[in-house]
């Protein structure tokens, strides 16, 4: 079992299912000869050819729609875009048309297709580059969002995004692309979409986050006993999972990158007043970024929730 | 170095019948009799069921309306060169199309009652639902031309849209990427010379829409889009390259919307009665006429025979429309993904108790 990190287990993905089934096809800017620029198409173009790894023009809706329009002939695209600040030229395609295909005709047609982005701080890269913006996509009815947050379910969850029949947001923490390795089989596994992971458990409180913040929620834990879960899918959520933690614990502790007011650690807070607020000894907490734009390098460890904000966070919880 | 012109371009327009009814035999398109009936079948049909909408419309029994008339001519004649099986990305203004295609006249009046299931494409016809989202369907069909060309299939692509969308940063990057490959695809637009209340000129500096395929590198044509019988020529040739590898065209169909923006729309706003009664002058189907009475294909029986054999069929339709019982409420929540997650379950099942 060869170990990879996560930018190779992605790149595995694509082309074990690239191999086994010829309706998936990779396009995007730069994903062809220069092997994007991450790596994460690395090979994909001498392996397959350039029918089936399009390196595209600078035109995200564009990618996109065409991405739609090949699904709905029915291929299984996987589009990427180059890094999330970039999506939101294609909030149009997505939100008005890859979602609602499948509705719209009835069943007639769908977009199988997975849209990859590399997502969320960490490379220091200029404005745009580091954008945390999974929540849109979740209040979205007809489309998918996945985040993995290590090699091995990277792997996993993106065989399922692509073997999905109707579309997937795909959010690839930069963070994780190259810090930790696994061992990550060659051979056929799926993880299921829409399903989280318990990565450690406890009776005291639970942690929920995903992406990139769970290293350090796994780290700011260790003095509890804590149940951590990882969401992996963000839409739809794993209710059940979260559900029977909470009540279990009693205590909940939400952690995201992304800013906090409509974060999906809202949806989390809401869902969990809903169906167990009986069951919870305190309030709901949300460790997030702050309610600004994510800053350039200097700044960003600040606007990050660190392992002290989430510590003080159960602290206080802990008081109940 | 001295300055050169590097580039210089040409735009040619196609016209082939004339409001007299005359046709111009050298250009005219090889077209038997009954297919020039039939042309002229549909657009009476086309016509007639756009009359029927608006009424239908006033009196409550549908929803929304874009009147077509005036623009049949653009949609029948385009229509009439597809194949069945060839790729449709429709806009919302396209009624005559689907009624040339053959999509089933009860599914139209269904849809644009509030019904989406009208929007249910039969198998066998690959003509996308209605994409109210001006202009953004355009590289849907790119997209499927890629695909067409991937799989090696004969099938040609085309889009249907009107000149407000040929402002969209979607046409740009359709097009964009649709001649940086050469895709066997064929761009459709109806110049109605409105978008709402803009005009055309108000859309876009340029003279024509036709020669903004120029800088995407590949061909563009206006053609009177009034003419049924030039819209068809450019578009059989356009399919044909595209089956053949040319690559994409881009046709504008100049053409003229004779009603309203839609249903709930005041044109008489914006401009000038005038205007409208020159342009209803050029009516795509008084020409046709005249020149089928000039050969003799029709008479005035003949005339009198396909309307109402046009208004028996569109009143079946409507019947069969109204006879389809409405959506039950889970209809909403059917389709959404493959799979309904637990809380669409939940929420689906819990309407019926109005649970909160
Ligand atoms: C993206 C978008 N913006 C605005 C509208 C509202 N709207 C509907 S039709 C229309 C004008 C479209 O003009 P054109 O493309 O010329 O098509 P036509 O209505 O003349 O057929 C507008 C502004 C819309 N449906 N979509
Ligand atoms: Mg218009």
């Amino acid at each position: 079992m060869p170990t990879c990190n996560m930018v190779q287990a992605i790149n595995l993905a694509l082309r074990e299912e690239m191999a086994k089934d010829d309706r998936v096809l990779v396009i995007g800017e730069d994903v062809g000869m220069d092997g994007g620029v991450f790596r994460v198409t690395d090979g994909l173009l001498g392996e397959f050819g350039p029918e089936r790894v399009v390196d595209m023009p600078l035109a995200e809706s564009g990618i996109v729609g065409a991405a739609v329009g090949m699904a709905l002939y029915g291929l299984r695209p996987v589009a990427e875009i180059q890094f999330m600040g970039f999506i939101y030229g294609s909030f149009d395609q997505i939100f008005s048309h890859a979602a609602r295909m499948r509705n719209r005709s009835r069943g007639r047609f769908c977009c199988p297709m997975v849209i990859r982005t590399p997502y969320g701080s960490g490379i220091k890269a200029p404005e745009l580059h580091e954008e945390s913006a999974e929540a849109f996509f979740c209040h979205m009815p007809g489309i998918k969002v996945v985040v993995p947050s290590g090699p091995f379910n990277a792997k996993g969850l993106l065989v399922s995004a692509i073997r999905d029949p109707d579309p997937v947001l795909f959010l690839e923490p930069t963070r994780l692309y190259r810090l930790v390795r696994e061992n990550v089989p060659d051979e056929e596994y799926t993880l299921p979409l829409g399903k989280a992971r318990i990565v450690k458990e406890g009776g005291d409180v639970t942690v929920i986050a995903w992406g990139s913040m769970l290293e350090r929620v796994v780290k700011a834990v260790e003095p509890y006993s804590a149940d951590v879960i990882d969401l992996m899918t963000l839409s739809p959520f794993d209710e059940e999972t979260v559900l029977e933690s909470v009540r279990k614990t009693g205590r909940a502790v939400i952690v995201h990158e992304a800013a906090k007011t409509c974060g999906f650690g809202a949806e989390l807070a809401a869902t969990i007043a809903e169906e167990a607020i009986l069951y919870l000894r305190g309030p709901v907490l949300r460790v997030t970024g702050y309610d600004v734009h994510v800053p350039l390098a200097k700044l960003v460890d600040s606007y990050l929730p660190g392992v002290d904000r989430i510590r003080k966070a159960i602290d206080e919880i802990m008081r109940y | 170095m001295p300055e050169r012109t590097i580039a210089t371009f040409t735009i040619k327009r196609l016209e082939i019948l004339d409001d007299k009814g005359n046709a111009d035999e050298r250009l005219m398109p090889s077209l038997e009799e009954v297919d020039i009936r039939r042309m002229y079948e549909l657009l009476v049909l086309s016509r007639t069921f756009d009359e029927r909408a608006l009424n239908l419309q006033r009196e409550g029994r549908i929803g929304t309306y874009p009147s077509i008339f005036g623009q049949e001519a653009a949609q029948v004649g385009s229509a009439y060169a597809l194949d069945k099986s060839d790729w449709v990305f429709p806009s919302f203004r396209e009624t005559g199309m689907y009624i040339a295609m053959g999509y089933p006249l009860p599914l139209l009046f269904q849809y644009w009652s509030g019904d989406e299931r009208g929007l249910i494409s039969p198998q066998g016809l690959n003509i996308l639902p209605v994409s109210v989202s001006v202009g953004t369907h355009i590289p849907h069909a790119v997209g499927a031309a890629m695909a067409v060309r991937y799989r090696r299939d004969r099938a040609a692509v085309i889009a249907y849209f009107g000149d407000g969308a040929s402002s969209k940063g979607d046409f740009h990057e359709g097009f964009t990427i649709a001649g940086a490959f050469r895709l066997p695809v064929v761009f459709l637009c109806q110049n109605n010379q409105w978008a709402i209340s803009m005009p055309r000129e108000r859309q876009t500096a340029a003279d024509t829409l036709a020669q903004k395929a120029l800088a995407y590198g590949f061909e563009g044509v206006q053609v009177d889009g009034n003419d049924v019988f030039a819209v068809y020529r450019a578009t059989r040739e356009a399919l044909e390259k595209a089956r053949n590898g040319g690559g994409p065209t881009f046709i504008e169909c100049y053409t003229y919307r004779l009603s309203h923006h839609t249903t709930s729309d005041d044109a008489s706003r914006y401009r000038s009665r005038e205007e409208v009664e020159q342009w209803k002058r050029k009516d795509p189907i008084d020409r046709l006429e005249l020149l089928m009475e000039k050969r003799g294909l029709l008479s005035g029986k003949d005339r009198r025979e396909v309307k109402e054999r046009s208004l028996e069929i569109i009143d079946a339709a409507v019947r069969e429309a109204e006879s389809v019982p409405p959506p039950g409420a889970d209809e909403m929540f059917l389709n959404l993904v493959e799979k309904p997650s637990r809380r669409q379950s939940k929420q689906m099942t819990g309407m019926k108790n109005a649970d909160v």
